[in-house]
């Protein structure tokens, strides 16, 4: 069986006041092979937390996730993640971050040099490939850390908040950049954001969390990311259905914010 | 007093003069029209650093004579010092003349030659050194019970002074007159040398040595000292620091023990050291290890504490073991902050190797002070004290050189 399957899982952890957070409730989640999910919620709803078990950086405290039908119990290469920033090895240039995960491996060194030039390619970064990761702009040092991920040839790539720090035009730019890998590798893909609009445009599958204790809220199968590909995202952005649908969700988040300090105003 | 207002004069002058001399610029920091509070546009400014070591080679030669430097405040008096006293005994009064010299601390000079004049007081003469005094008793020529009662014509009592041009005398009690030349603001060479003098002895000590060892001997015996002390202190402590960061066990284990000893001065544990090890060499490079060592530790342990979660856990994603980890992201992340930790701890090391040599030592930049010290040679405190300064400096620059080289990414992160 390919595909993620994460089953009946919870996550609750203990406060040092003696208290404790439900931080993951009964998740339950099919994920077939190539498909682009985001996952978008309020903070607080859990959704880091989720993406850490899936990279297996926590254990959670109920239930599992299988990957490929084998379960996973710590971080793998063939779960690779791209960071908000500042994850890139800033003591090595551009090609040595990009062929790190094969270098570990111990692949020798013309392939290393043959992956790596196709990812500097792929990801726009011919010219930078000796450079200092630290003279790159900040959108540029993402791409080298998508090209980082796909040099190990991960079935699953896991992005948490990738182009959060970005400014508005490089995002708009990275967007089109993660539908294209995404589409030409066949990878599958999750990613969290906080930003609605690209939560619509970078998921096939849009996952939304609620809060306390954080669970799926709702699903929706949307057309967007199929259309973006390699086209102009803004237009996508102004067609039929975009709009309503980030309504739709901005007014159920707001509502969930709203829930919350309700209930906080409620306690006090 | 006067030296610090003096200090502050040059400062200001210095100052005002430069910034009427200087061309306008228009680079990007002259055209911000806020820059007090902003310390991106405080750069220090190289001419004050020049003027700044300039202003202090004047002073010193000012105050020392400096045939080097064209201005000196006023000297000691050199010269002729004569003055004529009253004498009296039973049969009346009486003029007579010391003849007296006044001349380089250091040199002979035979005194004036005099005729012994008329009536029974008679001509004296005799010689002072700059800086000194002379006890003269010019009645001893001029037969019995004869007293002094005037100087130039000014009475003169017992133990009151009197000024004279250029001098100052007084009566002892038993007739004879101590004179004093007037010592003006340069100082003595025993309490300061002029450079000139200075330069000429480290010339000297370059080429003869000192005590039997040549100066590159004593310099780099110290050297070796620090050099291993620095090397143990940060084999030992930069593992002992990996190790707190990277283990909660290592961590309780020896905090304690880092923190108490953290604030302990290395020269507090002299004694201690002396009484284990010995005053030779074991003692002092124990002593310089104990004071690298604890920086050493901390400095690893908060590089290793530094490193950014996401960078572990991107490796670890990327397939590395942890073996992998620790080569390729945490010391490499470490680095800028053990090269604080080492530039730091040479510099302790430096000051604590000079401290320890002037406890006791047969050779070292510390030894050389203290044993020159004791002989009053002050030209070679101030030489040694010049030297020290300066290679102190030059390994901070040398480890400030290596850490741009070897480490670039330093805050880059």
């Amino acid at each position: 069986m390919t595909g993620l399957i994460i089953d009946a899982l919870s996550m609750r952890f203990d406060l040092p006041n003696g208290g404790s957070v439900q931080a993951l409730q009964d998740i339950n989640l099919t994920i077939q092979k190539g498909e682009l999910v985001s996952v978008l919620g309020p903070s607080g709803c859990g959704k880091t937390t989720l993406l850490n078990i899936l990279a297996g950086f926590l254990a959670p405290t109920s239930g599992k996730v299988l990957l490929n039908g084998h379960p996973v119990t710590g971080p793998h290469p063939e779960r690779g993640m791209v960071f908000q920033q500042g994850a890139l090895f800033e003591w090595m240039n551009v090609r040595r971050n990009i062929d790190f995960g094969p270098r570990m491996k111990g692949m020798g060194q013309s392939d290393r040099d043959r992956i790596t030039d196709h990812l500097l390619a792929t990801v726009g970064l011919q010219d930078f490939g000796d450079k200092a990761v630290y003279e790159l702009s900040g959108g540029m040092q993402q791409r080298v850390a998508l090209a980082r991920c796909l040099a190990n040839d991960p079935d699953v790539i896991l992005m948490d908040e990738p182009l959060g720090a970005l400014d508005a035009l490089t995002r708009e730019k990275m967007q089109g950049l993660v539908l294209k890998l995404w589409k030409e590798t066949g990878k599958t893909v999750i990613l969290i954001t906080h930003s609605v609009e690209e939560a619509l445009l970078l998921g096939e599958r849009l996952i939304v969390m609620a809060p306390r204790p954080g669970r799926i809220f709702k699903e929706y199968n949307l057309p967007f990311a199929e259309r973006g590909v390699g086209a102009d995202l803004r237009a996508v952005k102004r067609s039929d259905g975009f709009a309503d649908t980030r309504e739709e969700i901005l007014t159920m988040i707001w509502g969930m914010e709203e829930e919350i300090m309700g209930r906080k105003e409620g306690a006090a | 007093m006067t030296l610090a207002a003096l200090y502050i004069g040059i400062f200001v002058i210095a100052w005002i003069v430069t910034r009427a001399l200087r061309r306008q610029r228009s680079d990007f920091t002259s055209l911000k029209t806020v820059t007090f509070g902003d310390e991106s546009a405080v750069t220090p400014d190289r001419v004050a650093s020049v003027l700044s070591l300039l202003a202090i080679f004047l002073i010193w030669g000012a105050f020392t004579g400096s045939r080097l430097t064209p201005l000196h405040v006023p000297g000691p008096f050199k010269g002729d010092l004569s003055f004529t006293y009253t004498a009296t005994n039973a049969t009346g009064t009486d003029d007579a003349v010391v003849h007296l010299l006044a001349h380089d601390f250091g040199a002979t000079v035979e005194p004036p030659a005099v005729t012994p004049g008329d009536g029974f007081a008679k001509d004296d003469a005799g010689t002072v050194a700059a800086w000194r005094s002379v006890l003269v008793k010019p009645t001893a020529n001029d037969g019995e019970a004869a007293t002094i009662t005037a100087i130039n014509g000014q009475p003169i009592t017992p133990d009151v002074p009197l000024f004279i041009d250029n001098a100052r005398i007084v009566l002892t009690p038993k007739g004879s007159l101590n004179v004093e030349p007037a010592k003006g603001w340069q100082m003595e060479p025993i309490w300061l040398p002029a450079p000139e003098a200075v330069a000429a002895r480290l010339k000297e000590i370059a080429t003869k040595g000192y005590q039997n060892t040549s100066l590159w001997e004593h310099l780099a015996a110290s050297l070796q000292r620090v050099l291993a002390g620095f090397a143990l202190g940060a084999i030992v402590g930069i593992p002992l620091g990996y190790a707190m960061g990277l283990s909660g066990w290592f961590r309780g284990w020896f905090d304690p023990i880092v923190e108490f000893m953290r604030p302990v001065p290395p020269l507090a544990l002299i004694p201690l050291i002396i009484i284990w090890f010995g005053i030779w060499e074991t003692g002092k490079i124990t002593l310089l290890f104990l004071a690298a060592l604890w920086i050493m530790v901390i400095a690893a342990r908060s590089g290793v504490s530094g490193v950014r979660l996401s960078k572990i856990h991107a490796a670890y994603s990327l397939g590395a073991s942890k073996w992998q980890i620790l080569r390729h992201v945490i010391i490499p992340n470490s680095l800028p902050d053990i090269f604080t930790g080492a530039r730091v701890a040479m510099g302790v090391c430096w000051g604590t190797v000079v401290a320890a040599e002037l406890v006791a030592a047969e050779k070292g930049a510390g030894m050389m002070i203290i044993a020159a010290s004791k002989f009053q040679l002050t030209d070679i405190v101030v030489m040694g004290i010049i030297l020290i300064g300066v290679i102190g400096y030059s390994i901070d620059i040398l480890m400030r050189m290596a850490e741009t080289w070897l480490v670039p990414w330093k805050g880059r992160g």
